[in-house]
């Protein structure tokens, strides 16, 4: 952008005012630019070509959300009282006069009960919440399965990946802030499974909440990390993702015109602008009527924080379902009681295999997906750069892993409803919890089996589209008497869609300079040959013309 | 070099050469090319002048009804004021100002929309993409400037220079966490301070929340109380002991109770105390069935038989709930023997093996 070589007539003698060209337009922007050189940026930018398709909506909802999210938070962070500091209820929600409860607590009762639409910016906060890591976690399925993630969007990943860690925690941080029933439930669980991590666990906790459960700390230090470091940290995150989404240009789909060296859609200015803004203000007012008429996280309903009672079917927020269905599916005896416990005593000293190996299988899940991009640049060897969205279907393993790992999250938050799943389908809770645990291990591969047949099916059909047309239903009687379907043929534009794809061939290891074949290409190869063994090339110019002649 | 993406194909001003390895992709000589953009299709409002105008008066008509929209939640700010004690009047505050922000917000959003779709120039626009790494020469470049950057420095000539900064900056944070340790309080430890709860020898059994003392007397057969220990609700940290000494208390008939021959005066005619902390992570084990003894904890649904003395039946937990040994005083109210023998709740490193041995 900073090229010295612009000629441009540009006298600073001459008043830049109204009589150059542009009118008021034209005025002010030179007004600004005299003051702050923006006209570069505009030249760069204020054209720049977006391309247009639904699925690329999903991260744009996750940004609006989050804007949703910072002006509802700070109008609350007026209200709120994040404190712990014990208080009797003298509010106007009747039930609860006199109860001791925190001042966190009775801030938040405050805001929905006596505040002016204080209810109505609460739950539009909650609302936000929730759809922010749902577009979050829909958008990262989007670019998994259309191979958005390689390169050069690989360390892309990895941000948008980070993010949707920071919003989960943004989530908790948050739910636990009104220092309720349900939410201390919640943080009761977090303080338990911190105390079961070996070695350190029992300090980590101790710091944590500033000595034994509940403590008068954690909802201070909550507040911090809610409004302070984790929105900074979102904040920079979402920066950096954005630098990096303009810097390597959208990806596309392909489609006629559309090559790896362009991108075709509209320019920023006016149709991507009126269009992104628009879409802004839409889910801002989706998330209002939400905030209007639907009643979420109504903690007046569960009242203070207490050790001792708790409801039946405590939930947390959807999106941390999962962690709580990783700790339910986890037997604490395998082979039911009398088999082999998952804790024991070593010395003196307590292992919790229960808590520990939930904590460790959701690790090894995170960390799994999160360089997924990398395993799969080194499985198929390919330094290019890519800027067309793969269609699903084309990348048959890929999909099914994805669709594996889609499917080990789904019955992990399965777990995490395992009681409303008894209650609702009649099944005793023992039955639904052993079934899932069967599900937790065998469902993924079946899944991924499942994914993968019907990833080539569907590249079958689409070489019979390219080779032979559509069946176009219609049924004709040759004068020889038989019955054929007439077959539409597809034209040029629509058959580009079809054949134009990547294919890989399985890696052939050859010896290197030495003569030998390294361990590490060993694994390559074989790798290689799980994911491109079962494969359907692209219909080529030649079949065609050859289909045509028959 | 032709290829199933003609993208891939590499233009003659190319500067990379590394970057373009298809690695096991097959590139065919015979695959299709692209045909291009397809002709662009007119819409109707370009076609038909009423169309664009039709569109026109809806887009003016929704941002003016987002004006309305504003002043109507304004209006319902005052028109539906929250009463005290009054729910009917929160919910119609909530319902009107949020329909009035929600008609602002989504008419501004679908009138810019409709705008942008029907009525701005919808022609493709293309730009042209660069590689995303510099071209050789300001590659080359940035690598000189570390190079140089490097020789003028003798950053890896003047070894133990580097090493002595490397050894300031990497002992620098670990003040930090240091400071960090104050978080926890000062004196104790975590595992003393799970180790105790409430009660001693003499504490009354209470009912939860009241505080009343319980008479063995009024304990049924098949009755469940919640309890707190005597003292509780005037203690300074009510609600973390509350989370260590809360215990449920049940009667069974005592033949339906197996008892291990260390705890057979722990039980009271039948009447027995558990902890109600779940020894998975921690939630109250609220749920008692009185068919089978079986004591549900709502969290993770771990089940525990009280006929067998707490042990784990299903479920993540391992260790049966500890049970507070009981008797009568000499009212005949409920009290404890002693504490627990063995730390409530969930299970920590420090937590030894040998509690009931
Ligand atoms: C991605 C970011 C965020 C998420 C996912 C999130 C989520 C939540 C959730 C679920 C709650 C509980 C609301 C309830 O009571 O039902 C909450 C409360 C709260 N949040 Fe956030 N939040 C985020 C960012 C922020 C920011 C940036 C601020 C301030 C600038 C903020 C301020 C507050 C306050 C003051 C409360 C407590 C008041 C209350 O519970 O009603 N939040 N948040
Ligand atoms: S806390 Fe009771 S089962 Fe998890």
């Amino acid at each position: 952008m900073t090229t010295t070589s612009d000629t441009y007539n540009y006298d600073p003698t001459q008043p830049a005012d109204r009589r150059q060209t542009g009118g008021v337009t034209g005025w002010a922007s030179r007004y600004v630019d005299e003051r702050t050189g923006i006209s570069y940026v505009v030249r760069e930018f204020g054209r720049k070509i977006f391309p247009d398709h639904w699925s690329f909506m999903l991260g744009e909802v996750a940004l609006y959300s989050f804007v949703v999210i910072l002006l509802t938070g700070t109008f609350l962070t007026f209200f709120f009282q994040a404190s712990m500091a014990e208080v009797t209820y003298d509010g106007s929600y009747g039930p609860l006069k006199g109860l001791e409860m925190s001042a966190a607590m009775q801030s938040t009762l405050h805001i929905s009960f006596e505040v002016r639409g204080g209810l109505l910016i609460r739950q539009v906060h909650h609302w936000a919440a929730l759809l922010f890591v749902a577009s979050i976690m829909l958008h990262m399925l989007r670019i998994f399965f259309t191979g958005a993630f390689r390169k050069p969007r690989e360390i892309n990943w990895v941000i948008g990946y980070v993010l949707w860690i920071l919003a989960m925690a943004e989530g908790f941080t948050g739910y636990s802030l009104p220092d309720d029933l349900l939410s201390g439930n919640g943080l009761r669980i977090i303080a338990g499974m911190v105390e079961g991590i070996p070695f350190i666990g029992s300090w980590l906790e101790w710091l944590v909440f500033g000595g034994e459960f509940p403590g008068t700390a954690i909802v201070g230090r909550l507040y911090t990390l809610h409004i302070l470091l984790l929105p900074a940290a979102v904040l920079a995150f979402i920066a950096i993702h954005l630098v990096f989404v303009v810097t390597h240009k959208h990806t596309q789909y392909a489609g006629p015109g559309r090559t790896n060296e362009n991108v075709i859609g509209v320019p920023v200015l006016p149709v991507f602008a009126a269009k992104a803004g628009g879409f802004f203000f839409v889910v801002f007012g989706l998330l209002m009527a939400m905030g209007a008429f639907f009643t979420i996280n109504p903690i007046w309903v569960y009242g203070p924080y207490d050790p001792s009672p708790v409801s039946a079917g405590t939930q947390p927020d959807w999106y941390i379902g999962f962690a709580d269905g990783a700790l339910r599916l986890m037997p604490g005896w395998l082979g039911g009681p009398g088999g082999v416990p998952m804790e024991f005593t070593i010395l003196n000293t307590t292992y919790s295999l229960n808590i520990l190996i939930p904590i460790v299988v959701l690790g090894l899940f995170i960390v799994a997906v999160m360089i997924y991009p990398f395993l799969e640049a080194w499985v198929t060897g390919d330094r290019r750069e890519h800027h067309i969205a793969d269609r699903p279907r084309n990348m048959p393993t890929r999909t099914a892993i994805g669709a594996a790992g889609a499917t080990f999250y789904v019955v992990l938050f399965a777990g995490a409803s395992s009681d409303l799943v008894a209650t609702h389908f009649k099944l005793s809770i023992e039955s639904v919890i052993t079934i899932l645990q069967f599900s937790l291990l065998l469902a993924p591969i079946a899944a991924y089996f499942i994914a993968k047949r019907i990833c080539l099916a569907l590249q079958k059909k689409d070489r019979q589209i390219v080779l032979h047309g559509y069946e176009s239903g219609r049924i004709v009687r040759l004068p020889g008497g038989e019955y054929i379907e007439v077959h539409e043929p597809v034209d040029e534009y629509e058959r580009w869609k079809l054949v134009s794809f990547n294919d890989y061939e399985p890696l052939m290891i050859r010896p290197n300079a030495a003569g030998r074949i390294p361990a590490t290409e060993r694994v390559r190869a074989s790798l290689s040959r799980w994911f491109f063994e079962d494969r359907i090339e692209p219909v080529t110019s030649t079949e065609l013309e050859v289909a045509h002649h028959h | 070099m032709a290829s199933n993406e003609p993208t891939d194909i590499v233009p003659a001003d190319d500067h990379g050469t590394t970057f373009t390895d298809p690695g096991t992709a097959v590139e065919r000589a015979d695959a299709f090319q692209n045909p291009g953009l397809p002709p662009h299709q007119l819409r109707v409002t370009d076609k038909d002048p009423k169309a664009a105008k039709r569109a026109e008066r809806v887009i003016v008509l929704l941002f003016y009804v987002s004006v309305i929209g504003s002043v109507f939640a304004m209006a319902a700010y005052f028109a539906f004021p929250i009463k005290p004690n009054d729910l009917g009047s929160v919910r119609l505050n909530n319902v009107f100002i949020g329909l009035g922000l929600a008609f602002a917000l989504l008419a501004i959003g679908i009138a810019a929309i409709h705008w942008s779709k029907a009525l701005m120039d919808d022609h493709e626009g293309i730009d042209i993409r660069h590689p995303v790494a510099g071209p050789p020469p300001v590659q080359a470049r940035a690598v000189e400037i570390f190079r140089q950057a490097d020789r003028e420095s003798g950053f890896n000539r003047r070894v133990l220079i580097r090493n002595g900064m490397i050894a300031a900056i990497a002992a620098l944070p670990f003040p930090a966490i240091f400071l960090f340790r104050d978080l926890a309080p000062a004196a104790g430890t975590p595992a003393e301070a799970y180790s105790h709860t409430l009660w001693k020898q003499g504490t009354r059994l209470t009912k939860d929340p009241t505080g009343d003392p319980i008479l063995a007397s009024d304990v049924t057969i098949g009755s469940v109380f919640h309890v707190i220990p005597d003292g509780l609700l005037k203690s300074d940290d009510m609600l973390e002991e509350k989370g260590k000494a809360a215990v449920l208390l049940m009667r069974l008939e005592p033949g339906d109770l197996h008892v291990s021959p260390d705890r057979k005066t722990w039980n009271y005619d039948g009447i027995v105390a558990y902890s109600k902390i779940c020894t998975h992570v921690g939630c109250p084990v609220a749920l008692y069935e009185q068919q089978t003894h079986h004591l549900l904890c709502p969290c993770h649904q771990s089940q525990f038989d009280i006929t067998r003395e707490a042990a784990v039946i299903f479920g993540p937990a391992v260790r049966p709930l500890p049970q507070l040994p009981i008797t009568v005083d000499s009212e005949g109210y409920l009290v404890a023997q002693s504490d627990f023998h063995e730390p409530v709740g969930p299970s920590f490193w420090e937590r030894r093996g040998d509690y009931n041995v």
